[in-house]
Order: C-alpha cells, then sequence, then structure tokens
C-alpha cells in the first residue's frame, strides 16, 4: 500500500459537512439553520440546490429531510436568535451565519442571550449552540465580506471560540462545538476551503477538545504561533528561517475561548521569543492578548519583546495589490522573526 | 396604465438609461470572466426599476442601494468610467478602488452607496430622509432592496420610524424572485412584501418591475408624496434577474428554463422600445443611434478603467479617519 491510499484526505468543506453529518446521524436533537444550506426553498425538484454557499451543507437536506435541515430567510437576527432559543430548550441547533462581518445584525443575540443565560440563571439553563461562520481576507470581496473578527467575541464571557486550521481539526473541533453544552463558534477561514491538504482524516468521529492548542513543530530558537489561516503562513515561514539555521516552533492555536495558556506560555519559556501572527485587526486582538500573556507571565524568561504580525488598522480593501498588503504573509512573519531571533 | 404624462423625453432618457446598464453589465460580466473581478452580482434584467423611479430624481435627492447596485448607480447618473474603475480596483474608481462592486458610492450624484449586508442601507436611507425633513430641503431618499432583504427586521423598524415621523423616504423592493437559491414565495410569509405597508399606515404598491413606464407612473406619485411631506411609500417592483446570483452559478440549479423565458419574454428594454415605436414618439434610426453611443461609453469606460493605475500601497492606511489628532 502506498502512503497516499494508507491516509486519507478531503477538503476542509468536507470535513466540515461530515462533521455535520455524522453529528445528525448520532443524535437526533442536531438541527442545521441558514441561508441557502439547502436551496430551492420547498421546490421537490430543486432540493439541495446549494447545500450552503461554501457547500458545507451539501447533501444534508437529502438524508435528514427539511425538518431538521432550515433554510431560512435573509433574518439573522431572527434564525440566530431562535437557535438561542431552540438550544435553551432542547435541541443543538448549528446555525450557519455566512460571513462574520453579518454578526452586527444578530450581535443581540449572540453576546445578550447565548452568551449571558447560563450565568444569569444561576447554571441552570444550557445553550449548546453552534455558530459557524467564514472569516478572511484575500479573495476581493471588500470589507463587509472579508473580516476575521474573533477577537470580538472572545471578549464575552460564556461564548466559547474554535478557529481549525485545517480538516483533521476541522472535522475535530465541529463535531466538539455541537457537544459542548456552551455555545461554541466555529470561525472557518474561506482561503482554506480552496486548499488542498496532506493531513489524515479519519473516518470514524472524533473530537478534538475545546480550549487546547497544537504544536505543530518542536524548535527552540522562536516560537510563532498561528490561528487558523495564519498557521499556514507560520508553516511557511517556519520553513525559510530553517533554512536560514534557525530552529523555530509553531503552535496552532485552534482554540481562542477558552485559550490554552498554559501550552503558550511553556513554549515561550522554551524558546524565549515570540511572534504572534493574527489576521484579525491588531487594536484588542488575540495577539494583543498573548502578548499580554507573556509580557505578564512569562517575562523573566523572554529575550525580546512579543511580536504581533496583524492586519493593520484599516478596513479591508478592495484592491488586489492593497489587499495583498493587508493580510499577514510569510515575508511579514519572517522579518517579524528575524527582528527579535538574535 | 395609460402612462399618460411619459413624454418623449422621458422616454428616450430611460431607454437610454437602461440600455447603458445592460451594456455595463455585460461588459461587467466580461471583466470578471476575464478574472480582473471576483463575483459581481449583475442587474440584467432589472435595469427598469431604478430607471423609471431616478426618472423624477435630480442630483440633490439620494439613492442606497444593495450588493447588486450598478443599475442603481447608473440611473442616479454616476460616471461610467469611475464605476468601471472601482470594479477593476483601481485609483480612478467612485473609491479609489478601495470599495469595490458592492460598494459603488459617489456622493456628488447623491449615490450614498451600495451596501455588501443585506438590508443594512435600509435605515441608513431613512436616515437621509430625516435629514431632509430636518432641514427642510425638499429632498427624497430612496432605497432599493431585495425580496430576500425584506426578511430583515430593519425594514420594519425602518417603515414604523418612516411611518410615525413622515419622511420622504421611498422603500423599493426589488422582488426578482430569488435571494439566493431561495425562492420568493419560501421566504416571506403571506406571499407579499407591498402589503407589509399596512401595518405601518403607509401605502403599498404592488407594480409590473418589468414595464419602464409603469415604474415611471409608480415613481411619479411616491416621489410627489414625499416631496408633499406626506411621508414613505413602499414599492414592491415585479422583476427578475437573469443571471445567477454573483455569476458564477448557474441559475437552473434552482428555476426552470421556462421560468426564465416568461421574464426574458418581458424584457424591459425591448417593451420600453416597442413603446415607443408604437407611439411613434421617435424613429427606428434614432435608438439605434442611442444604441450605439450606449455601447461606444462602455467601451470608453473600459479602456479607462483598463488603463487606470492601481492605488498607490500609501492608500491602504489612508480614509480610515477623517483626521488623526
Ligand atoms: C446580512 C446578510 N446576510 C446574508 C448575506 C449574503 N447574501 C448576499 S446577497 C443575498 C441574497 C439577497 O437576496 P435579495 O435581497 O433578494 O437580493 P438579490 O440578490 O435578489 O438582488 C444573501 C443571502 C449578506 N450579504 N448580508
Ligand atoms: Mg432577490
Amino acid at each position: 500500500m502506498t502512503q497516499a491510499e494508507a491516509t486519507r484526505q478531503i477538503s476542509f468543506i468536507q470535513a466540515i459537512n461530515e462533521a455535520l453529518r455524522q453529528e445528525l446521524q448520532r443524535d437526533p436533537s442536531v438541527i442545521v439553520m441558514g441561508e441557502d444550506i439547502a436551496g430551492g426553498g420547498e421546490r421537490e425538484d430543486f432540493q439541495d440546490a446549494w447545500g450552503g454557499p461554501m457547500r458545507l451543507t451539501k447533501g444534508l437536506v437529502n438524508e435528514f429531510g427539511r425538518n431538521r435541515i432550515r433554510d431560512t430567510p435573509i433574518s439573522e437576527a431572527g434564525f440566530v436568535g431562535a437557535g438561542v432559543g431552540a438550544a435553551a430548550s432542547g435541541l443543538r441547533p448549528v446555525v450557519d451565519l455566512m460571513y462574520v462581518s453579518f454578526y452586527g445584525v444578530c450581535a443581540d443575540q449572540i453576546t445578550n442571550n447565548a452568551a449571558k443565560m447560563h450565568y444569569m440563571f444561576g447554571g441552570k439553563v444550557t445553550v449548546p449552540l453552534t455558530i459557524m461562520t467564514g472569516i478572511g481576507a484575500g479573495t476581493n470581496s471588500a470589507a463587509q465580506h472579508s473580516e476575521t473578527l474573533y477577537s470580538i467575541f472572545t471578549h464575552f464571557p460564556g461564548l466559547k471560540c474554535v478557529v481549525p486550521s485545517n480538516p483533521y481539526n476541522a472535522k475535530g473541533l465541529m463535531t466538539a462545538a455541537i457537544r459542548d453544552d456552551d455555545p461554541v463558534i466555529v470561525f472557518n477561514n474561506r482561503q482554506l476551503m480552496g486548499l488542498r491538504f496532506d493531513d489524515h482524516v479519519p473516518e470514524d468521529q472524533y473530537t478534538v477538545q475545546i480550549g487546547k492548542s497544537e504544536i505543530k513543530q518542536e524548535g527552540d530558537d522562536i516560537t510563532l504561533i498561528g490561528i487558523g489561516f495564519t498557521t499556514r503562513v507560520c508553516m511557511e515561514a517556519a520553513e525559510e528561517l530553517e533554512e536560514q539555521g534557525y530552529s523555530v516552533e509553531v503552535l496552532d492555536l485552534l482554540s481562542l475561548s477558552p485559550m490554552d495558556n498554559d501550552a503558550i506560555l511553556s513554549s515561550v519559556q522554551k524558546t524565549r521569543k515570540v511572534v504572534i501572527v493574527d489576521e484579525d485587526y491588531p487594536r484588542c486582538s488575540i495577539a494583543a492578548d498573548i502578548s499580554a500573556l507573556v509580557a505578564e507571565e512569562a517575562f523573566d524568561y523572554l529575550d525580546a519583546p512579543p511580536r504581533r504580525v496583524n492586519a493593520p488598522h484599516a478596513s479591508v480593501p478592495y484592491s488586489r495589490p492593497l489587499e495583498a498588503l493587508y493580510v499577514p504573509n510569510k515575508e511579514k512573519v519572517v522579518e517579524a522573526a528575524l527582528e527579535i531571533i538574535d | 396604465m395609460p402612462y399618460t404624462e411619459i413624454n418623449r423625453d422621458s422616454l428616450l432618457w430611460m431607454y437610454e438609461t437602461m440600455v447603458t446598464i445592460r451594456r455595463f453589465e455585460e461588459q461587467s460580466r466580461r471583466e470578471a470572466d476575464a478574472g480582473k473581478l471576483r463575483g459581481m452580482h449583475s442587474s440584467v434584467g432589472q435595469e427598469a426599476v431604478p430607471t423609471g423611479l431616478c426618472a423624477h430624481l435630480d442630483e440633490n435627492d439620494y439613492v442606497l442601494g444593495t450588493h447588486r447596485s450598478h443599475h442603481h448607480c447608473i440611473a442616479k447618473g454616476l460616471d461610467l468610467n469611475h464605476m468601471m474603475a472601482e470594479l477593476l480596483g483601481k485609483s480612478t474608481g467612485t473609491g479609489k478602488g478601495k470599495g469595490g462592486t458592492m460598494h459603488i458610492a459617489d456622493i456628488d450624484r447623491g449615490m450614498l452607496g451600495a451596501n455588501g449586508v443585506v438590508g443594512s442601507n435600509i435605515p441608513v436611507a431613512t436616515g437621509v430622509a430625516l435629514t431632509a425633513k430636518v432641514k427642510g430641503t425638499n429632498q427624497v431618499s430612496v432605497v432599493f432592496f431585495g425580496d430576500g432583504a425584506s426578511s430583515q427586521g430593519v425594514l420594519h423598524e425602518s417603515m414604523n420610524l418612516a411611518g410615525i415621523w413622515k419622511l420622504p423616504v421611498i422603500f423599493v423592493c426589488e422582488n426578482n424572485r430569488y435571494a439566493e437559491a431561495t425562492p420568493f414565495e419560501y421566504s416571506v410569509a403571506g406571499g407579499s412584501i407591498s402589503n407589509r405597508a399596512d401595518g405601518y399606515g403607509i401605502p403599498g404598491v404592488s407594480v409590473d418591475g418589468q414595464s419602464v413606464m409603469d415604474m415611471f407612473e409608480v415613481g411619479r406619485e411616491a416621489v410627489a408624496r414625499a416631496r408633499a411631506g406626506d411621508g414613505p411609500t413602499l414599492i414592491e417592483a415585479q422583476t427578475y434577474r437573469y443571471m445567477g446570483h454573483f455569476g458564477a452559478d448557474d441559475p437552473l440549479g434552482y428555476r426552470s428554463a421556462e421560468e426564465q423565458q416568461y421574464y426574458i419574454d418581458r424584457d424591459c428594454i425591448a417593451n420600453c422600445r416597442a413603446h415607443i415605436l408604437e407611439g411613434s414618439f421617435a424613429e427606428e434610426s434614432e435608438l439605434e443611434e442611442i444604441d450605439a453611443s450606449c455601447l461606444a461609453a462602455v467601451n470608453e469606460a473600459t479602456e479607462f478603467a483598463n488603463k487606470s493605475p492601481f492605488p498607490d500601497p500609501e492608500e491602504l492606511l489612508q480614509d480610515v479617519y477623517v483626521s488623526y489628532s
């Protein structure tokens, strides 16, 4: 058997789709709602016309029916709020918020209801809601369809936030999110959906633990921390830095809330230098949060101040040459690393 | 409808505007297919809706649009060169290439922006009407939105606000039967958008949006009402998008070829042309001249856009704030 036959490679989109399908099979209380997640309305001849704008939900309506796989009108406040209510009363809804920028339409439901009900009601009500949403620039889609924004949600106690970086952890985190009794937001980067991955993805169900990061590769000279798509950028940068003779550790954060502080700190205590690569706006970002964590908890170990590579404090530009300057890339990460490495 | 008050000038302006939109959209499609922009939401088939309305507006009035807004912009008199340049992300674009196809705006011509978030512009347009009311300017604010957008809560909040304050805003729903792959009859409870005006005590009108003459008549009444201080109107224009949602998608995945043909046979440009010729408002040759000049204008815009430079890298960090202190 060749290596290719021994492993099972599926796309990021297929991984999310498989996690949804298997959880729908396993647990009858799981339902899925969102715009065009099936498509075609109630027209029998056009059922599953889209299967989601990114095809994340393709085939689900045919297998599980319209009672559980629900196309919604364009009413985010309505259907995300309905997801909260359904979750609090016995279902495990997965709600698709097409692009994270549309959170504004339904922010009240996420931050005032989903995040707070368990706490306000003295721990007696649970909201096992999963929201999956698309993030990221690099697709020539301009300011309202390219944001990252996960840091906003980490600001709120009560919300869990995860960012998969490949098909393996996408499937595992999605499964874990659906089974989790807290509201979980799964941030799926759009660029990852178009890429090929070599990772093996088991067909059987498994979970990737929420709250844990993963060491992608071990090294001694510097730690690069990536989130979702930027983990890939970190791996590219690591390769280049290794060619220059450095030993690089790459940490894939995976979970932003709760965050794996221990793993971050122990890596930084070892390498004594850290670059955090985060596509979100720089102010009040995850990168800023990690930078503060490291400064507060590992100050004595540091050989240099923590460095952050974020998008700039500007909206995402449409024009392609500007957009290319906007997103964190290998060159920026290598540059930041070299500034602190010696 | 009798169309008694539509004179030759209005008819020819509307014909020219619609043909310009169609040629512009066909060309944008080609630019997208050539990889110069990613998705673009074509307005082909829907030209009559903004055209019949904007025939009653001047530069001081406002229009606000959606993700599918090239036709709104052209009907409001935006410059084709700067529009096409924006589509290609060039520095000569309406937004210096920073906004793109979903965010074309030209404040000098009263176009306060296309908007990529469905329903998002409806309350903004209501606020624009509030300015007109507070300042007593007699301006009118028109907001276009889709059948899909009619399910956003902000439409209802805005109709209520405009209703209680009698604001000069016109809510124009372009019911093109689909929101992406979702048919209107699935997403709109009760089967009518215009009926929803009743609950807010404002007029709600359903009109054949494939007839620019009908749009003209309904638009005249709504604009007159707004200018007279009698408050908002909700117009539901029955129309159709001929293309897929954003270009790359095949609409036959969720609707039949017969249905498409039904609307294409009622094409707004073809029936305007027929009306002009049957009423002897103009000769065939005159229309052919208009056709040729529309195509020439679009070709010029394409050349202008392609020759224009991309924005300087410094532009990335400019325009975030008006002032930085
Ligand atoms: C708040 C929000 N939700 C979802 C989307 C994704 N989206 C873009 S266009 C569209 C369909 C809009 O349908 P409609 O309002 O009928 O306008 P049309 O496309 O037919 O012109 C959707 C769901 C969005 N842009 N904004
Ligand atoms: Mg529509």
